[in-house]
């Protein structure tokens, strides 16, 4: 085991300098490769990237519903929050090589197979965040709410989960990055996706291929990681949690 | 009767009993000749030895260095430089852990050392992220009222930013760990071996047992870890 | 009008009732004032009329029929509520913090709007430049006034207050007071206010009731309270200086006729006429107004020395201490000591001159009633 340890450190720094040599030799003709193989598959790499687009989005429009049901739950019976929240933890602590795994004894391979998988990784970041936004409103605001009549429902819909909205969607965010990375491990169960270029690359020995493909999920990552911050902030513009009235 | 203090071992055990049961049920009923040759007692150590080794060697480093560059940075004349490294950094975190896996697979090749070279790089970041982050949030008061009464900057770095920036550091690397033990899995598609072989091999073959002895050793061990320093972290924070 | 009957209140896991066999009546109009130090139950009997907390035994009757058997929805829905933190919605603007209950009720939205609008300025902030605006945007004080006008915009006939004028300075607290009363004046609503402040209760109360421990200790007007406190105990929370409360009770413009002042000069007084009155003054000044009887400023003694014109208009200094003739003989005192003279004028809406109060005045109230 120390000999692991030594030989590494050991040849960090010529394994790095060897590393940044390699892709600077590397990446001219790997560029060209790459344009070569887009121009000729062009048309299934597009195909994926949508069915990507597909698992990612219908996975987290699932979950935003299924967590917000149960966030708001918990924190109406906080007996139960520490349970659930603890259970949801475990859920994302679980590789996720291991939850597919779990997962196709039950459900088979296939597209269902990783929107399952996929909504549980996301459960937790919806989860949590929609709790702790809804229990860090001051609860001076609530009070005051229901003191002057109006229903728990109308103060849930009207107040809660509006000044909660910021929180919520950070915690959207957080999962729906997240879940663009297992998406494409989930493409090994036969989930689809870019993950496929991934694989196929890899058992091919296809550069291209892996390229596009990796390249492909981090654009994708980064592009909702993007635009969901972008909303996030929007929504922090308005409303706060209760600054104002303290 | 068990001392407080190391109540908090019994539920690691626990786990750690389950898993040798699972195995030795699995490996000792196995359901056809296929997977009896998947799961041999050598198969799976040599799994849950290559996970480990995996996560040890690369965290080791990511931890050294990330906590070195994030104290390195969070000096004065290297803050701005630090903010741009902190960007840079949280970008590099949103790329998933497969692709980064897959990129180094195309430059270095095959093989456990390009496994723990990419899942060192990988984990550095929220650790280099989180020593960053709370080191300079340390209030510029306290650090003021340190150097009026005439401590050098090391001294204020080991008595005081350290010790206040601790139990930040010590998030960072619990969210590393757990995002190593996930990404260690998948060093099986770049040969690095660990538990994402017996997975991959049950989803080849088609033998669910496989499989479901792969994915909850995985699985216990991502829980086991998460809970021990998960644990750690809490006696942390109850010392400051 | 409210009646409680053998109100009580245990919280679980406590030994003590927060409340405790509690019997009090609010006529219809009345302000009842509930007052004591901190943790007596004042605040918990108050919401239990509201149903916030519910009670472990007893009844509440409201205009006789019984609250503990009605909707908890539309009973509040018909009670005005203001809390101590006032809790308004920092997402929505300060129309849409006003039209709370309107909305819930689902009234017309022009009625709505006509209603927000006039219940704005009546608390003395205009709806065009305020109405659109969101409560960070705003002081203390005016959040405080949102607040209430939050409350009152759907006119109900009972209002629950708890210390709605806690969160602000002594100066803008009686200012509030001041017009809070004027506007109750004018409107008679059934109002139960919560306080920890005895000068407070004294001032705006009909009744007080003084609780201690969770015990009604002695419900009473505020003379009666003053004259006759029940035990040791409220003798004490009253204060020993009770014939100075009284300057709580009693309003400037009641004694302003009594007095004997001079007119004061206006700004084209020759210098001459300045120093007759000035020797005929009390309060070695006189007050200058103007055509529209303004008041413009004050001259002194030491202010002619000066030799710097022909008329008073030449000598004026600014006047910092005015009130108006609706506040008490308290909030006069008040000022008096801040600005550390022994006078202050009385102006009305328009800064036109009233009168003048001096100390010697009010030692006179004092004298007269004790």
């Amino acid at each position: 085991m120390v000999e692991h340890f030594l030989i590494f450190y050991n040849n960090l720094f010529s394994t790095m300098a060897n590393f940044c040599m390699q892709v600077t030799i590397a990446t001219p003709s790997l560029f060209s490769k790459v344009i070569v193989y887009l121009q000729r598959r062009g048309d299934l790499v597009w195909e994926l990237i949508i069915e990507h687009f597909w698992l990612v989005a219908i996975s987290i429009g699932i979950a935003i519903v299924i967590s917000i049901i149960i966030g708001v739950t918990i924190s109406y019976k906080t007996g139960l929050a520490m349970t659930v929240l603890t259970v949801c933890q475990i859920l994302m602590t679980i590789p996720s090589m291991a939850m597919l795994g779990f997962m196709v004894p039950l459900f088979g391979i296939g597209f269902t197979t990783g929107v399952i998988a996929l909504i549980l990784y996301s459960l937790l970041p919806i989860v949590r965040n929609t709790y702790t936004g809804i229990k860090e409103i001051s609860p001076a605001i609530v009070e005051s709410a229901v003191g002057m009549g109006m229903t728990e429902w109308r103060v849930l819909t009207k107040i809660k989960i509006p000044l909660a909205r910021p929180v919520i969607m950070a915690g959207i965010r957080t999962a729906t990055v997240m879940i663009v990375g297992i998406a494409a491990i989930a493409a090994y169960v036969g989930a689809g996706g870019l993950g496929e270029l991934i694989f196929q690359g890899i058992s091919r020995s296809n550069e291209s291929m892996i390229i596009v493909g990796a390249l492909g999920v981090s654009i994708i990552a980064l592009a909702f990681d993007f635009i969901l911050s972008w909303g996030e902030r929007r929504l922090a513009a308005i409303g706060k949690t209760g600054e104002a009235s303290k | 009767m068990l001392r407080t203090f190391w109540r908090w071992l019994i539920l690691p055990l626990l786990l750690i009993t389950v898993g040798f049961v699972i195995t030795i049920y699995t490996v000792n009923n196995p359901t056809d000749s296929l997977v009896a040759r998947a799961l041999t007692y050598s198969n799976v150590f040599e799994a849950l030895n290559q996970h480990l080794m995996l996560m040890l060697v690369s965290m080791i480093g990511a931890i050294i260095i990330g906590v070195a560059i994030g104290i390195m940075l969070s000096r004065p004349k290297l803050y701005y430089i630090g903010r741009g490294v902190e960007n840079i950094v949280n970008v590099g975190q949103t790329i998933p852990s497969l692709a980064i896996l897959a990129l180094f697979f195309t430059i270095l090749g095959l093989g456990f050392r390009v496994a723990v070279f990419a899942l060192f790089l990988y984990s550095i970041l929220p650790i280099l992220r989180n020593t960053f982050a709370g080191i300079t949030n340390v209030q510029a008061s306290i650090i003021e009222s340190a150097k009026g009464m005439g401590m050098t900057p090391l001294r204020i770095l080991t008595r005081i930013e350290l010790p206040l920036a601790f139990p930040i550091i010590v998030a960072g690397i619990r969210t590393a760990i757990v995002i190593n033990v996930g990404a260690a899995t998948l060093a099986t598609f770049i040969g690095g071996g660990g538990f994402g072989d017996l997975i991959v091999t049950g989803l080849a073959v088609r033998r669910d047992m496989v499989i479901f002895t792969g994915a909850s050793l995985a699985a216990l061990t991502a829980i086991i870890l998460d809970y021990i320093i998960g644990q750690i972290e809490e006696r942390i924070v109850r010392w400051t | 009008m409210i009646k409680l009957v053998g109100i009580t209140k245990k919280f679980p896991g406590l030994k003590k009732p927060a409340v405790d066999n509690l019997n009090l009546e609010v006529k219809e109009g009345d302000v009842c004032v509930l007052v004591g130090p901190s943790g007596c139950g004042k605040t918990t009997t108050m919401k239990m009329i509201n149903r916030i907390h519910e009670p472990t035994s007893g009844s509440i009757f409201i205009n006789d029929k019984d609250a503990l058997k009605m909707n908890p929805i539309k009973l509040r829905l018909d009670i005005g509520y203001v809390i101590q933190e006032i809790g308004l919605f920092p997402h929505h603007t300060i129309e849409e913090n006003v039209a709370t209950v309107p909305n819930e009720k689902k009234w017309p939205k022009d009625k709505t709007k006509q209603k927000v609008d006039e219940i704005l300025t009546l608390v003395g902030l205009d709806p065009k430049i305020y109405g659109k605006r969101y409560p960070s945007a705003l002081s203390g004080g005016q959040r405080q006034r949102v607040g209430v006008a939050r409350a009152m915009v759907s006119d109900p006939p009972i209002m629950l207050m708890d210390e709605p004028f806690g969160a602000v300075d002594p100066i803008t607290r009686a200012r509030l007071q001041n017009e809070f009363l004027r506007i109750q004046e004018r409107i008679s609503k059934t109002i139960v206010f919560v306080t920890h402040d005895i000068d407070e209760a004294i001032k705006m109360g009909n009744t007080i009731a003084v609780m201690r421990e969770g015990k009604l200790v002695q419900h009473a007007t505020p003379s009666d309270l003053l004259a006759a406190p029940a035990d040791e105990f409220v003798a004490s929370l009253v204060g020993r200086n009770r014939s100075i409360k009284r300057l709580h009770l009693i309003r400037i413009r009641e004694i302003l006729d009594h007095l004997d002042r001079p007119k004061p000069a206006t700004v084209d007084m020759p210098l001459n006429d300045i120093r007759k009155q000035l020797e005929d003054s009390d309060i070695r000044s006189v007050m200058v107004v103007d055509q529209d009887n303004k008041l413009k400023g004050i001259i002194g003694v030491n202010d002619l020395k000066k030799k710097a014109g022909e008329v008073a208009a030449d000598y004026i200094q600014e006047l910092d201490q005015s009130i108006t003739s609706d506040a008490t003989l308290n909030d006069a005192l008040s000022m008096m000591l801040e600005c550390g003279e022994g006078y202050v004028a009385v102006i009305n809406e328009d800064d036109q001159y009233q009168g003048t109060i001096t100390l010697g005045d009010l030692l006179n109230v004092v004298k007269e009633e004790g």
